[in-house]
């Protein structure tokens, strides 16, 4: 199964400030972790992920910094700012309301193959 | 280290592989930084994994995906960062060499805003050196273009006998003020220089087609610059005149005889050195005009066709008006030059090829109709310096246009390739440099200097 582009570039955002919700994060570790959360359905480029996390940055929502943690190399670690965990209960709010209309309209999930 | 060898090159491997992605401009420093931690640690992984190392480098890289593609996407997000390497990018990761650039620069330009003011010195008026203008500019961009070249010796004798050559027409030919052989020194030794300029750019590899591409992309960036440039310049002069006006002083004299021929000669080193800068930076502007005026231009030739056929109406031909054809040859070559020289080779046959077709083909009806008239009249009245001018430079536009038009025709229907079209323009190029300095050197001998 893929993933529509439309809905991964949605989807992307209330992904990664979710994940710096639960603590600071570097990119490599962003990616593991979003494939491990979506059992490797969501596969991001690095092309994606990076601009992806400029753009946050740019727009407040998160703040980098490079570090070096005892004994790792340094890194360029990002962490969710204030501002960044309004954006997130607002694009929680959004996704809530989607996510409870589509239940409401698939009461059972549709059988994915051989609809009757 | 000596132990692990297999360490030390992987180490070299990301050597290289940072200095492919210093090459692009769309990646900043701290960009490279990132995405090398990013596949230093997708190395180490497959390394658990049981990979050798070098396998998992090849691998992680392979992962990351072109670099092309991961530049367009950090240009998405970081499209200023395209404009700042107009000032800022060199050689890639070498601000030495950056640097260096920037000085050889200044030097040029300075020298260049210096050397106008030489003949001044020996009281001699600007209008007194009219002929050799170019020479105080060309000289200076050549040299510079040099400093970044570096070619063999034998390329700088040769540029310094062109110039000098150059020299000795501006300034030995005992042609009148008056004269029509004046008159074409003062307009063509530019574009003859010009073209000895174009044999620095390209001297670091003389029989290389693209790198002769190059150099016409190179003009026209150049002169879209220069135009740039001295825009700005009149906006500067319009203040400087209105500020110190306020003040009771008129700034007249300083700038006619210091801020504009200083700044005009400066602003042509400056404009080589932007051009050379910026290489591949940005999207070049005289494509994009190339683009935009292109089908305006063949819906004009065309309403001139039509009116011309629709009333019967000849062409009225004199010498003014043979040299307006002439530029409007000239133009819709330029227009055929920039538009080839930023296409892409391997794309197909478009619309806009069949346009640029009938562009060309209009043009060469029209001038046609004007040589067919030019012929009775100098039959009638002889030859002049002008109208021998005239007509050779309509002759020698004439046979590159038809022949684009011929390959054209090929090209839009499938028969040759595109490559043929752009080695013909390249090919080309020496016979305007022959051209023009038959027109400097030889026609006034030829016609003794009237």
């Amino acid at each position: 199964m893929r993933v529509t582009k439309d809905l991964v570039a949605a989807s992307a955002t209330p992904i990664v400030l979710g994940i710096l919700a639960e603590g600071e994060s570097y990119g490599y570790a962003l990616l593991r972790r979003i494939g491990e959360l979506s059992g490797g359905e969501l596969d991001w480029t690095e092309g994606f992920l990076y601009p992806l996390l400029h753009r946050l940055e740019r727009l407040g929502h998160v703040e980098a910094s490079w570090q070096a943690v005892a004994g790792e190399r340094r890194r360029k670690y990002y962490r969710i700012t204030k501002q960044g965990r309004a954006e997130l209960a607002e694009q929680q709010r959004q996704w809530q309301t989607v996510v409870g209309a589509l239940k409401q309209v698939w009461p059972q999930f549709i059988p994915l193959e051989g609809t009757a | 280290m000596t132990v692990m060898d297999g360490k030390d090159e992987l180490e070299d491997q990301f050597v290289q592989w940072r200095e492919y992605v210093r090459r692009r401009p769309e990646l900043a420093e701290s960009d490279a930084d990132e995405l090398e931690d990013h596949l230093r640690d997708s190395v180490d992984e497959l390394v658990t994994l049981g990979l050798s190392r070098d396998e998992a480098f090849l691998v992680a890289v392979k992962r990351m995906g072109g670099l092309d593609d991961l530049s367009r996407e950090f240009a998405r997000e970081h499209s200023e960062r395209l404009w700042k390497q107009l000032m800022f990018t060199g050689e890639p990761g070498d601000p030495v060499k950056k640097n260096r650039d920037l000085y050889a620069m200044l030097a040029c330009a300075t020298g260049a805003a210096v050397s106008i003011k030489v003949p001044a010195l020996f009281g001699l008026s600007l209008d007194d050196i009219a002929t050799s203008l170019s020479l105080f500019a060309l000289p200076w961009l050549a040299g510079f273009l040099l400093w970044r070249r570096r070619p063999a010796p034998w390329v700088y004798g040769v540029l310094v006998a062109l110039f000098a050559l150059g020299a000795v027409v501006a300034n030995a030919y005992p042609a009148g003020d008056d004269s029509q052989s004046i008159g074409l020194i003062i307009t063509h030794l530019p574009a003859a220089l010009w073209l000895v300029l174009g044999l620095a750019y390209v001297s670091d590899d003389l029989r290389s087609s693209r790198r002769r591409m190059d150099f016409i992309r190179f003009t026209g960036e150049w002169f879209v610059y220069l135009v740039l440039m001295m825009l700005g310049g009149g906006v500067l002069i319009a203040f400087l005149y209105g500020i110190f006006d306020a003040i009771g002083l008129h700034a007249d004299a300083l700038i006619e005889d210091w801020v504009v021929p200083c700044g005009i000669v400066a602003a042509a080193v400056v404009g080589g050195w932007l051009v050379e800068v910026k290489q591949g930076v940005i999207e070049n502007i005289a494509p994009v005009l190339t683009r935009l005026f292109t089908p305006l231009f063949t819906v004009t030739l065309l309403a001139y066709l039509v009116v011309i056929g629709w009333n019967g109406r000849g062409i009225e031909v004199d010498r003014s008006t043979l040299v307006m054809f002439d530029l409007l040859l000239a133009v819709v070559l330029g227009l055929l030059l920039y538009s080839l020289s930023a296409r892409d080779p391997r794309a197909p046959r478009g619309p806009f090829d069949v346009m640029q077709l009938a562009l060309v083909i209009s043009a060469l009806l029209i001038d046609a109709l004007v040589l067919y008239t030019m012929a009775g009249r100098i039959a009638e009245y002889g030859t002049t310096p002008n109208n021998v001018t005239a007509i050779g430079q309509n002759i020698v536009l004439l046979v590159n246009l038809a022949w684009s038009a011929w390959l054209l025709w090929g090209f839009v229907r499938r028969r040759s390739g595109f490559a043929a079209i752009e080695r013909w323009q390249t090919l080309y190029l020496p016979v305007y440099a022959v051209w023009f300095w038959t027109v400097v050197l030889i026609l006034p001998l030829v016609f003794g200097f009237r």
